[in-house]
Order: C-alpha cells, then sequence, then structure tokens
C-alpha cells in the first residue's frame, strides 16, 4: 500500500506547475509536503486524486498506475482528498455531507460504523448533525472535511493545508486528530504551510519549490535544517542552533540545488 | 468519554409513520375534491385550469430536477417539451385526421396509420425527449453557468426549427390538429403525482445527494468519488423525460399544437413557477405551479380594457406578460430564495409553525 510518484508533470494550459515531481510515501506513515504558496503543492494533491490529468510521470498506489484514473476510481482504491479551503457542502446537512463521503460505499453497516468513529473523533459535528454545513465555524467546517473524506474509508488521506485559517488551539485540534488517524491505521500525506506542526508530527518530509522538489528527509531532520529554518519556520540565520548539522546528513537536496548554511548573517 | 448521539443510516426520522398517514389522507383529500369538482363544478374554463396547474407541476418538477437540484442553468426546457408534444401528438391523433391535416405532404411512413394508447404515447415522448437531451448533453454539459444557458437554449430554439421544417414529420407551420383530448383530471394529476413521487424519492436517495452535493461545489464532489458528467447528464436526461410527458399532457390538453408554442417564452414561464417556489424545493414547486398558474388566467383581465382612475386603454395585447416579467424580476430581486428555498413543507415544520402562531396568541392573551 505504497503510493509512488515518479516525475509527475503537471500543467494548466501550458504553464508548467510541477516539474518533474518524486516522492514516497510508505504504508503507515505521515508523510508532509511543504512549500512556500505556489509551489504545485495542491497541484500535486489534484493529480494524485484524478482531479487533473498529468502530462507525464507515473503515480502507482499499491503497484498499480493510477495516473490519469478519474477520481471515482482513485477514491474507490482508498485514496481520498480533503480539498484546499474545506469545501464543505454549505446547503446541506452536517450528516448529509458526512454520507456523500460514503457515496461509493454500500455496506451499510460499515457506513453505520464509520459514522460512529467520526462522531466519537469529532464531538462537536455530533452534537451538530442536522445543522447546515454553511453555518458551521471555520474549525468545525475543517472537522467536517476531514470527516467525510473518513467516511470514504481511506487508507491514504490527503490532506490539503487542514489548518489555513484556524486559531492555534483548533489547529492543535486538527493535528491531535492527524496523529490519532494515523495510529489507527490511515496513511497520511499531509500538505502544510505550517511546517513547523507538519514536520513535528510527519515521518518524513518533502520540500516543493516552483514545481520540483528540492528538498528531503526525516521530519525531525527538516525541522532542524537550517535552509528549512529560514524559508518555513521564520528564524533568522543568527539563531540557528548548532545541532543543525548533524541533521543535515539525514536531508538531501535535489536538482543541484545547495542548502548549506551560510556564513554571512546579518 | 464524549457520549455521541448516532443516527444510523436508516433511521426513521421522529414522526415518519405520523407523517406518511397525514401525507396520505392529504392526497386522499385531494382526489376526492378534484372528483367532486368534476361532477359539481359545471365551469369548463376552471376544471381545464385546474388542469393545467397539474401539467405545470411536473413541467416544473422536470425544471426543478436540473435546474435547482443539480444547479445547472439549463434552458432548453421548451425544446424538450415540444419533444414530448410532438410525439404525444403523432402517436395519438387519428390516422384519418393524420391524412386530412397533412396537406402539403403526407406523413412519413409507420406514423400516417400508427395510434398508440395514450400512456404509451406519453411515455415515447418522454423517453425520445429524454434521447434528444442526451445528444444535446453531450456538448453543452462539459461548459459552465452562463454558456451552458446559452447552448442550451440555442438547442430548444434548434428543435424549433426542425420541427418548423420537417414537413413530413410535424405538418410544419401547420402544426398539428384534433389531438384526442385525453389530458384528463385523472392523467394529469396521476402524472403530476407520480413526477412528485419520483423526485422525492430520488432527491432523497443518495443518488439525489450526489446530485445537490455536484450544486453545492463540484470539486469537493468530485474528490469524494462523483463523477461530474455522469451525474450531470443522468439529471439532465431525466428532466427532459418528465418535461417531454409534461409536454404530451399539454398537447392533448390543447388539442392543438403548433411550433411557436414553444418559445424561450415558454421555457421562462416554466422557470417563473421554479424561482418562486424554490430552486431545489419540490414542495415550493407544487405551490407556486398552482399560484402561478392560477394568476396567471386572473391577470388576463390586463389584456383586456381597463380603467383605472381616469386612464383608459381599449386593451393592450401582453400587458399581461408585462406585469408577470415585473413581478419574475421582483422575486429574483428580492425573494432569491423563492417561496422555500431549499427547504420542503413538512408535516413538523407545520406544526411547529401553528405552534409558534398559538405561543404569540398566548403571550398577547396575556399582555
Ligand atoms: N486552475 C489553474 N489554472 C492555472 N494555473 C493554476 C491553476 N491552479 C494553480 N495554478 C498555478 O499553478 C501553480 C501551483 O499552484 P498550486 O495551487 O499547486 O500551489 P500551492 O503550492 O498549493 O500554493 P498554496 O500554498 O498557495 O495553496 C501556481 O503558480 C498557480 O498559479
Ligand atoms: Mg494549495
Amino acid at each position: 500500500m505504497k503510493l509512488e510518484i515518479k516525475d509527475l508533470r503537471v500543467s494548466y494550459g501550458g504553464i508548467r506547475a510541477l516539474k518533474g515531481v518524486n516522492l514516497t510515501v510508505d504504508e503507515g506513515s505521515i508523510v508532509t509536503l511543504i512549500g512556500a504558496n505556489g509551489a504545485g503543492k495542491s497541484t500535486t494533491l489534484r493529480a494524485i486524486s484524478g482531479l487533473l490529468k498529468p502530462d507525464a510521470g507515473q503515480i502507482t498506489y499499491n503497484g498499480e498506475s493510477i495516473a490519469g484514473f478519474p477520481a471515482k476510481e482513485i477514491v474507490k482504491r482508498g485514496v481520498v482528498m480533503v480539498p484546499e479551503g474545506r469545501r464543505v457542502f454549505p446547503d446541506m446537512t452536517v450528516r448529509e455531507n458526512l454520507l456523500i463521503g460514503a457515496y461509493l460505499r454500500s455496506d451499510r453497516a460499515g457506513i453505520d460504523q464509520d459514522l460512529k468513529y467520526v462522531m466519537e473523533l469529532f464531538p462537536r459535528l455530533s452534537e451538530r448533525t442536522w445543522q447546515l454545513a454553511g453555518t458551521l465555524s471555520g474549525g468545525e467546517q475543517q472537522m467536517l472535511a476531514v470527516g467525510r473524506a473518513l467516511m470514504a474509508k481511506p487508507k491514504l488521506l490527503m490532506m490539503d493545508e487542514p489548518s489555513l485559517g484556524l486559531a492555534p488551539l483548533v489547529v492543535k485540534d486538527i493535528f491531535s486528530i492527524i496523529r490519532r488517524v494515523n495510529q489507527d491505521g490511515i496513511t497520511v500525506l499531509l500538505i502544510e504551510q505550517n511546517a513547523n506542526a507538519s514536520l513535528r508530527v510527519a515521518d518524513y518530509g518533502y520540500v516543493l519549490e516552483t514545481g520540483s522538489i528540492v528538498l528531503e528527509g526525516q521530519g525531525r531532520a527538516l525541522l532542524e535544517n537550517h535552509s528549512i529554518q529560514e524559508a518555513y519556520l521564520g528564524h533568522r540565520k543568527s539563531a540557528i542552533p548548532a545541532s543543525g548539522k548533524a541533521s543535515s546528513e539525514e536531508t538531501s537536496g535535489k536538482h543541484g540545488r545547495k542548502y548549506e548554511v551560510s556564513m554571512n548573517s546579518d | 468519554m464524549a457520549k455521541t448521539a448516532v443516527q444510523p443510516i436508516n433511521e426513521s426520522r421522529p414522526g415518519k409513520v405520523v407523517s406518511v398517514t397525514l401525507t396520505t389522507i392529504l392526497l386522499a383529500a385531494l382526489a376526492l375534491l378534484l372528483w367532486w369538482m368534476q361532477s359539481a363544478i359545471s365551469d369548463v374554463y376552471i376544471l381545464k385550469i385546474t388542469r393545467l396547474c397539474a401539467i405545470n407541476i411536473t413541467l416544473a418538477l422536470a425544471m426543478n430536477l436540473i435546474n435547482g437540484f443539480t444547479g445547472i442553468f439549463s434552458l432548453g426546457h421548451a425544446g424538450f417539451m415540444a419533444v414530448g408534444a410532438y410525439t404525444t401528438a403523432l402517436l395519438t391523433i387519428p390516422a384519418k385526421s393524420k391524412e386530412m391535416m397533412f396537406m402539403i405532404a403526407p406523413l412519413i411512413k409507420p406514423l400516417d396509420t400508427l395510434t398508440l394508447p395514450f400512456p404509451v404515447a406519453l411515455a415515447a415522448g418522454g423517453l425520445l425527449s429524454a434521447l434528444f437531451a442526451y445528444l444535446i448533453g453531450m456538448p453543452c454539459l462539459r461548459l459552465r453557468g452562463d454558456y451552458l444557458a446559452i447552448a442550451t437554449l440555442g438547442f430548444s430554439e434548434i428543435i424549433r426549427v426542425l420541427i418548423m421544417n420537417a414537413q413530413r414529420l410535424t405538418n410544419g407551420a401547420m402544426g398539428l390538429r384534433s389531438i384526442p383530448a385525453n389530458a384528463t383530471m385523472a392523467w394529469t394529476y396521476g402524472v403530476a403525482l407520480i413526477t412528485i413521487a419520483f423526485m422525492a424519492l430520488l432527491t432523497s436517495s443518495s443518488y439525489g445527494r450526489a446530485l445537490k452535493a455536484i450544486r453545492e461545489d463540484e470539486i469537493a464532489a468530485e474528490s469524494m468519488g462523483v463523477s461530474l458528467f455522469s451525474h450531470k447528464m443522468m439529471s439532465f436526461m431525466i428532466s427532459a423525460f418528465f418535461a417531454g410527458v409534461g409536454g404530451g399532457l399539454l398537447a392533448a390538453y390543447n388539442g392543438t399544437i403548433g411550433q411557436d408554442m414553444f418559445r424561450v417564452s415558454m421555457t421562462y414561464n416554466i422557470l417563473m413557477i421554479v424561482v418562486m417556489g424554490g430552486m431545489g424545493s419540490i414542495s415550493g414547486s407544487v405551490i407556486s405551479a398552482f399560484v402561478v398558474t392560477i394568476g396567471q388566467e386572473w391577470l388576463r383581465f390586463l389584456d383586456g380594457p381597463l380603467t383605472i382612475g381616469s386612464i383608459h386603454t381599449d386593451g393592450v395585447v401582453g400587458l399581461r406578460m408585462v406585469v408577470f416579467a415585473a413581478l419574475l424580476l421582483i422575486i429574483i430581486v428580492f425573494f432569491r430564495n423563492g417561496l422555500f428555498g431549499t427547504n420542503e413543507a413538512t408535516w413538523s415544520g407545520l406544526w411547529r409553525s401553528i405552534g409558534r402562531m398559538s405561543g404569540h396568541k398566548k403571550r398577547g392573551e396575556a399582555a
């Protein structure tokens, strides 16, 4: 149950958004993909989940090539996305939203059970089953979006910036849910701008920059990598701890880019 | 441990039995009323309008499925109605009448002598209409928003022009006459009831839920595994089927049809019912069909000579439609969601509002 992406290229009407992305998500792990605005993170997820047709490259899941499959076939195989910006169905109830998640399933008992599971994960949703999703708070909507995807019984759950625009406490909730879901056996591919939090929870991380992976490594190691700290964690160069050196062995720059500690401090 | 209240999928909502019983009683009462009207009311005009209401229910629900529930702004309704109307007419007019009617060129082969029972002809009209929807949907349903609306409107006009020119099939500009008057109270209300039941079942099924999901957010729907095109196509074809059946009823109701009946204004008429009742509300469309149909008849006086204060007109033909267009505008501007929005009239809702009203009264009495 491994997801492997090789040399994935995607373009929007001639404009290249992904210029050959390689990444691997091992079964049972949490993998994060971080990068600045416009780096191509969402594009990667959209291509995996079948919303976009890649120009070239391979996407294999569980040994099967799924590149170019319609979204439905990919959801059926257990690869499910929580889209960027929540995207709940506003004029439908919480319950209806969740049931749409289970649209391709026909095992009533299993659906009932997963409904229970989601309600237990998100007690706030269980109090609001008949409320219209559009009237939920931002945090509740994000929980609903995650819950809806869980209703599809994913083996690999892909989340596109679940913490976007949420208060710190709610972000904490979301991240503990990610851990919990992972402990329950679901592999997670997490896209985040919040590099700090996502690298902390992730087993492995990739850094995407203008359509290419420029860095990858163990979550902890990336967290301590200097260039990451500068670019995504808001640390100043002078504040880099000495421990950064050890970890730089575990991280590896790609595509000829050099990520080294620069000496000039400002 | 947080205690969680979970409703299983097929739980019966509170008072389901009560509401089914009440609905059955209501329907029985309605049937009795219609039956009584037919014998007690001798005014043919009132009976005709009553039947027209039922036909409009079918037509409005057909349109509501695609425009309201699926969120696809299609303006091709009149074309589908035309297909249904001509099919039903051609399959029910007696051979003798057809022979007399087709003066310029005779009707093509099997149709000239073929006559089928009314329900079969209606169904054939619906099916042919759905087939047209399939062909039109292939290019149109890949478009979005305004483009889709314009494209479907264009195809509807194309159907009309084809009808005008297919002399040997449709009798061209002369239209069809002597269509047997099969649109009885039983047929019009029977079909309306079937349509209501079908739409209610469809929209509360998981398939219907997927259609609503497409309306709300296509990307989210697709990422949950709802394939957009096939669902849109199915909704479009079902909508066209019922529009075709409604058109067939209209042909039998009118007795004569011509291509000019099925101009864009026909689509707007039905659209008005749907918008007024609430896009995505079945009960809204049903109630609105009565209000608009009766209202349109009642406003007929506007087309005749009028005296308002000192102003006197000898009758401006079309004033009624001007007033109606203005009403539609007002509804769209001020009551964007129509009577019901996407909600349904339910017994529990009625019960609650009665409760609220009596609550007010009590407080009023206390004061
Ligand atoms: N529908 C589209 N049409 C054209 N260009 C697009 C489209 N969607 C994304 N792009 C472009 O592709 C590039 C990658 O976009 P993408 O949404 O994948 O970025 P992202 O890494 O998710 O950014 P963010 O963190 O802001 O969400 C950007 O340059 C963007 O402008
Ligand atoms: Mg993005």
